[in-house]
């Protein structure tokens, strides 16, 4: 039996990487990689007559693995199955970090499955509340009604697109500059930082295509995204380079947060850092990146 | 006796100066008497020595029971020459009480396991073992151990006269009429014959076998006629599908990935990672990946790697062909794009055993090298490595170069994953020590990264890189947490093989493992 700590409703999640629960070789280990977060998959792939495996060896990795730092999130059939309640109970009895809610279209999809998770937690003794939501939004309907979805539960953590289902709903392809999802990924980004929660791109599905990958993933990085879902574990390490800090970025949020102490010490609200503005709206950011630069294992102080 | 690997070594194998292992280097200094062949003159000018058949080589050569014949291995799991030979001398010439010295054995050569149950092969000395000849040897059928030499061990104890060769088969995959030898040129082709190269010299005897017959002379000869007493045309020497691989791939396999790109970090730390470095690694996935991952970090850095050695794949003469390695010297050809650039690229040259590994020779480029990558099918905490028998006990393995390469290099790198399937290949004792664990110097496993503690230097460099490692015993309780700790092997007394160290001590024995029962 590994206990595993409270999850935090607010963590680094630059990369959660899909692993279908029905294969222990995969999940024995996956965290060796270095991702951030694991998506144990009892979705799209298991087939249909191997649910009921794929849980019982969800439920033992669960049981026996040290996942260590990484979040182990698991990915629940559609409401519209017969299987989601049934996937509940298995990932709370185990300890899952949290819930990944498949086809989510409203605030009432969370609120089904939070009850769900609720009545869980009660019935094998868990800490109620201590197992975290977040949304796949894989549908039209789904990215206009993001707002009231991201902000339904205390325990929603974040929302990601789909991409292969919201394509399909669309009418639309991939295209390299990414112009078939931009409203979407747009609205669904606004929606989450409106709501403050996380919000995450789609996989990208072409593991021989390095370069559109990489642009892809850019394109993640200036439109906010905190993080991306993967397929493989070869697709990790760009985005962990990319979403990381640059060196230029980090001396900058030092100096700022360094200068905003001694300057609110001494009772000044608003001055200069390198000729520019700096007050306190400038200090969350900031921080935010001296934190993420200490996770991507670039910077060891203590500001933060 | 207990050797400095702490294998507990019978008393009765420690005669005629044998002794026991007593760490690296520990022979350096020391002469040796060099042995010679007593050998034919061939004064008379002679149109070609081409005989009909194997039997009428071994005729000529003198063959007769008690004899030790060795063969090399560079058609690999191709090889026909082994079996055709061993049927003619003892089906044919009714011999027995025969030797076998070879550069390798494997599945290729499973007919032998039935000459060893009949008692008509008594001895086997051999860098690999594998298939049927293992399991017989494991079961104690015969009649003398089996030794086990490195590749450069085994040119050392020939050279040293503790081998003697009455006759040498050289499988050729072109030769001409009166034995000049290339490993290319033909239908069989393997590239380089360097296994062959000091048998030929040391053998009183040489037969060469091939099956593609070139006009005189067949230029640069790799086996060269004045050591030759014969020459046999045969149908075919080998399976070319099993002697060279259409072309060696770099793994995609995640975890192969991941590891190699961790064995490149590794490299990239250490000082010797600078222009004109040297390097070998093995074919295996994560050694063979680790030429795309260092490839990077060369280009970083704006370095060149100097030489390369060893057995040689596809990816390694791609890296010399864009200039990205000055040269590329090997014994062995793994794949078609290494065989058909031997002495064909401008600096990918051919060199003989004792020359790559040999440690009683006076320049072997073993010594000369920086890096090696290598894989294991077991190591312990002591970094102990061993890839000879398997977790059951039995022969089927390889030392190979693994040993000479370990001690050689500056920088010895291990990588393997922490298990496979329900073994543990990080673990408490090794079943077989076949490269003791001073000359290991670091372990990288996709659980995490182990140095050697001998070496502070390696450790200081990882640090002041920022590459995390851990303590090899954690990564061995990891093991154990996963797959269990397993049951310590039963053994008899019997010892099936010694394990040479490559000067020549004993490092380890195989004994017979006892037969399995449920209780």
């Amino acid at each position: 039996m590994i206990p595993r700590p409270k999850p935090e409703r607010f963590r680094l999640r630059r990369t959660m990487i899909f692993m279908s629960a029905q294969k222990p070789g995969l999940i024995k280990d996956a965290y060796i990689y270095g991702v951030d977060s694991i998506m144990l998959d009892l979705e799209d792939a298991v087939a249909e007559n191997q649910k009921d495996a794929a849980r019982f060896s969800l439920y033992h990795a669960l049981k026996t693995i040290d996942y260590g730092d990484t979040e182990v999130i698991v990915r629940i059939n559609g409401l519209d199955t017969p299987h989601w309640q049934e996937d509940i109970r298995v990932c709370v009895a185990g300890g899952a970090d949290g819930i990944r809610i498949a086809k989510c279209e409203s605030a009432q999809d969370v609120k089904t499955v939070e009850a769900a998770v609720e009545a869980a937690e009660k019935e094998f003794g868990v800490e109620v509340g201590r197992t975290l939501l977040m949304a796949a939004l894989e549908s039209p309907k789904g990215i206009l009604n993001a707002y009231e979805i991201c902000s339904a539960s205390d325990r929603m953590f974040g929302v990601a697109i789909s991409g292969g289902d919201f394509r399909k709903c669309m009418q639309t392809k991939p295209t390299p500059d990414g112009i078939d999802m931009v409203v979407a990924r747009g609205q669904m980004l606004i929606a989450a930082r409106a709501a403050g929660v996380q919000c995450f791109d789609t996989v990208f599905t072409n593991l021989d295509d390095m370069a559109g990958y990489e642009a892809e993933v850019r394109q993640n990085k200036a439109m906010g995204f905190d993080g991306k879902s993967l397929i493989n574990p070869k697709q990790i390490r760009l985005v962990h380079e990319i979403f990381a800090p640059t060196e230029k970025e980090i001396l900058q949020a030092e100096k700022i947060v360094r200068a905003y102490r001694e300057q609110s010490a001494a009772g000044v609200g608003v001055f200069t850092v390198d000729g520019k503005m700096i007050d306190i709206a400038f200090i969350p950011g900031a921080e935010r990146t001296l934190k993420l630069a200490r996770a991507c294992g670039l910077w060891e102080g203590d500001l933060v | 006796m207990k050797n400095y690997v702490g294998r507990d070594i019978p008393d009765y194998l420690l005669v005629n100066g044998k002794e026991v292992y007593q760490g690296k280097n520990y022979m350096d200094g020391k002469y040796m008497k060099k042995a010679s062949p007593c050998t034919r003159r061939y004064e008379k000018p002679q149109e070609s020595k081409i005989v009909e058949t194997l039997a009428d080589a071994l005729k000529l050569c003198g063959a007769k029971s008690g004899m030790t014949f060795s063969f090399h291995h560079h058609l690999r799991d191709g090889d026909f020459v082994v079996n055709m030979v061993m049927k003619a001398a003892i089906e044919e010439l009714g011999l027995d009480d025969l030797t076998i010295a070879a550069t390798s054995l494997g599945a290729a050569h499973d007919p032998v396991a039935e000459y060893i149950e009949q008692g008509k092969v008594v001895g086997i000395q051999t860098s690999g073992i594998r298939g049927r000849i293992g399991e017989v040897v494991s079961k104690g059928l015969l009649k003398t151990p089996a030794i086990v030499r490195s590749h450069g061990g085994r040119p050392r104890a020939i050279e040293g006269g503790e081998v003697h060769i009455d006759i040498a088969f050289v499988a050729a995959p072109t030769s001409d009429c009166v034995g000049n030898c290339r490993g290319i040129g033909g239908k069989s082709n393997c590239g380089s014959l360097g296994y062959a190269m000091t048998d030929a010299k040391y053998a009183d005897h040489v037969v060469v076998v091939t099956d593609c017959l070139v006009d005189f002379p067949n230029m640069p000869a790799s086996v060269e006629a004045i050591d030759v007493d014969a020459v046999v045309v045969v149908d075919s020497i080998g399976n070319p599908k099993k002697i060279a691989s259409a072309a060696a791939r770099i793994s995609q396999n995640p975890r192969d990935l991941m590891m190699a790109e961790n064995v490149a970090k590794v490299i990239a730390a250490t000082p010797y990672f600078k222009e004109g470095f040297s390097f070998q690694t093995g074919v295996g996935g994560p050694s063979l990946a680790a030429n795309l991952f260092l490839e990077k970090y060369m280009d970083e850095r704006s370095i060149r790697m100097g030489w390369a050695i060893g057995g040689i794949c596809g990816p390694m003469v791609e890296m010399l062909k864009k200039g990205k390695v000055g040269k590329v010297i090997d014994v062995q050809d793994f794949d078609l794009d290494a065989v058909n650039s031997i002495n064909q690229t401008p600096n990918h040259f051919e060199m003989s055993a004792s020359q790559y590994a040999n440690p009683a020779n006076k320049g072997a480029f073993v010594n000369k090298l920086d890096f090696v990558v290598l894989a294991a099918l077991e190591i312990d905490t002591g970094f102990n490595v061993n890839v000879l028998t398997g977790s059951d006990g039995v022969l089927r393995g390889a030392p190979g170069g693994h040993p000479d390469t370990a001690a050689g290099s500056k920088c010895c790198i291990i990588v393997t994953p922490l298990i496979r399937g329900r073994m543990a290949t990080v673990c408490e004792h090794v079943v077989t020590v076949t490269t003791p664990g001073d000359c290991v110097d670091v372990l990288v496993t996709d659980y995490g990264i182990a140095v050697n503690p001998l070496r502070l230097d390696l450790i200081e460099c990882l640090d002041k890189a920022g590459i995390p490692h851990v303590s090899i015993e954690s990564l061995k309780e990891k093991a154990y947490s996963l797959v269990g700790r397993p049951d310590d092997l039963q053994w008899e007394d019997k010892v099936v093989a010694i394990l040479e160290a490559r000067d020549g001590t004993i490092l380890d024995v195989v004994r017979k493992i006892k037969p399995f029962t449920l209780e």
